[in-house]
């Protein structure tokens, strides 16, 4: 039996496609991936993200605890603000990407991927009792939902229902407030490339608060979008997607996300495998490619080097890019062949098509 | 969902139209449908042949990719470059002027092993 989100009876009238999505039944696509892919890059794309994990960690050592198990530093969080991450190993293999909002000194609200929770909720729990911290966690999963509005034009769409002020809530920053006299976490964060928010909100509440957006956004392009938008939307900006680029087999150097991995830390999970890989170094790298004949890149898909001898490399994710009109790829590619402007070939049913490394993201918002 | 009743069907979602020996085939409404936005499209060389349930080429939309599988057997004599060109046109018009290659029949009776519209779609009733 497939998990519903509190949206399904919206999506069915929507005529949304459903298929199974990591045990969840939602919605590929409404009108199609294109036309809500580019809805969302020249006016605003409505979510629902609501199979999301969310956990509670709240206590005297709540602070001391996230620093230990998480990548980046969650010491640096001021209330009311956000802050990607990884959830790592001992081996510095990834368990998850994840969200940290500080909504208190001692109570942090944590964002996990759908398919991850139990995982990660069970890893979370060790480390815990392991650690023998003063902090209570708690899986809410299933209390909230989560509604994305992502766009430009997704402020002016979402101010329509909430006394808050978004004008100020800047980028990876949140406020409590209401929407349609719900509380809600309203949280300028998204997975689009986009400007935009990620609203929290009590489960049985997402469907007036997503039939309001839909009804006062439409009039501005708004449209409903599927998790087919979600992917090439996240692409296009080469954000990782857990199972794609990210696994317990990929540390977070070479998947590109050292950005969020404070090794100067004193310590973390995953830290001293993670620091062993840089000393010796990072075998591979996470790059974009475009190919420069006809075909399209997707995942698996094998990399060789420019004479087609070598095999070099992997395909994580790609599609023909709907903003862009390219084929575009994301792939580990050995160190050396991993420079821009690098020429390789990437197999596509027993052909090699010459592609080159190209600077990410792939597309920039032009706002 | 529309079912021309002037074509045969394969289970694989391709459709045919015999005009003597030349066959016209191309995907099916209901094939463009589940693909979704047809982004590329790769057919076979003028002059290749084909037997039935061969592949002869490959549909991909931003999501999937679907090979393609000859209806019957054949030798190709036409392939249709402005669909290579714009795949889009799938989308728009799959039983027309989106027909992807012409296929000179070797066994004029082996379109009646296909399906007709009737039950073609029953057919894709059973897939819902």
């Amino acid at each position: 039996m497939l998990k519903q989100t509190a949206l399904i009876d919206e999506h069915r009238k929507l005529g949304g496609r459903l298929i199974d999505f990591g045990g969840w039944e939602l919605p590929v696509q409404y009108t199609g991936v294109m036309d809500e892919h580019l809805a969302c890059r020249s006016a605003a794309g409505l979510f629902d993200v609501s199979h999301m994990g969310e956990f509670v960690v709240e206590g005297e050592d709540a602070e001391n605890y996230l620093y230990h198990l998480v990548s980046n530093d969650v010491k640096k969080i001021e209330i009311g603000q956000a802050q990607y991450s990884a959830l790592c190993l001992p081996t510095g293999g990834i368990v998850d990407d994840l969200i940290v909002y500080r909504r208190a000194k001692d109570r942090f609200f944590i964002v996990v991927n759908a398919s991850n929770t139990d995982k990660d909720f069970a890893w979370f729990q060790r480390i815990h009792r392991d650690g023998g911290y003063r902090c209570h966690l708690v899986n809410e999963s299933e209390k909230w939902s989560q509604i994305a509005i992502q766009g430009r034009l997704a402020e002016t769409i979402l101010q329509t229902l909430t006394p808050a002020n978004l004008s100020g809530v800047k980028t990876f920053r949140f406020v409590e407030d209401t929407v349609l006299g719900t509380p809600a976490i309203i949280a300028r964060t998204g997975y689009t490339g986009e400007d935009g928010f990620e609203v929290y909100i009590p489960w049985a509440a997402a469907p007036k608060v997503w039939t309001a957006l839909l009804e006062k956004g439409a009039p501005h392009g708004l449209k409903p979008c599927g998790l087919g938008a979600r992917d090439t939307l996240r692409l296009e900006v080469k954000y990782p997607l857990y199972g794609n680029e990210l696994s317990d087999e990929t540390n977070p150097l070479e998947a590109g996300i050292g950005f969020a991995t404070k090794l100067e830390k004193s310590d973390f999970v995953g830290r001293a495998a993670i620091l062993a890989a840089r000393e010796k170094g990072l075998t591979r790298k996470l790059v974009g490619i475009e190919l420069k004949a006809p075909g399209i890149p997707r995942h698996g898909y094998k990399v060789f080097d420019a004479e087609g001898r070598r095999e070099i490399g992997v395909l994580t994710s790609g599609t023909q890019s709907p903003s862009l009109k390219k084929a575009i790829g994301i792939a580990y590619i050995a160190t050396p062949e991993s420079t821009v402007g690098s020429r390789v070939l990437v197999e596509i049913r027993s052909n090699k098509i010459p592609a080159e490394v190209v600077s990410t993201p792939f597309y920039k918002r032009p706002y | 969902m529309r079912f021309p009743e002037n074509l045969k069907y394969t289970k694989d979602h391709e459709w045919a139209k015999a005009e003597g020996a030349q066959v016209t085939v191309g995907i099916t409404d209901h094939a463009q449908s589940a693909l979704g936005d047809i982004v590329f499209v790769e057919l076979p060389k003028v002059g290749r042949v084909l037997k039935a349930g061969e592949t002869f080429g490959v549909v991909e939309s931003i999501k999937a990719v679907s090979d393609l599988y000859a209806p019957i057997s054949g030798k190709v004599t036409a392939v249709n470059e402005g669909v290579v060109a714009e795949p889009s046109t799938l989308n728009r018009d799959p039983h027309s002027s989106a027909w992807l290659v012409k296929i000179e029949i070797t066994e004029p009776t082996a379109l009646d092993a296909l399906m007709d519209s009737k039950k073609y779609s029953a057919f894709v009733e059973t897939l819902k």
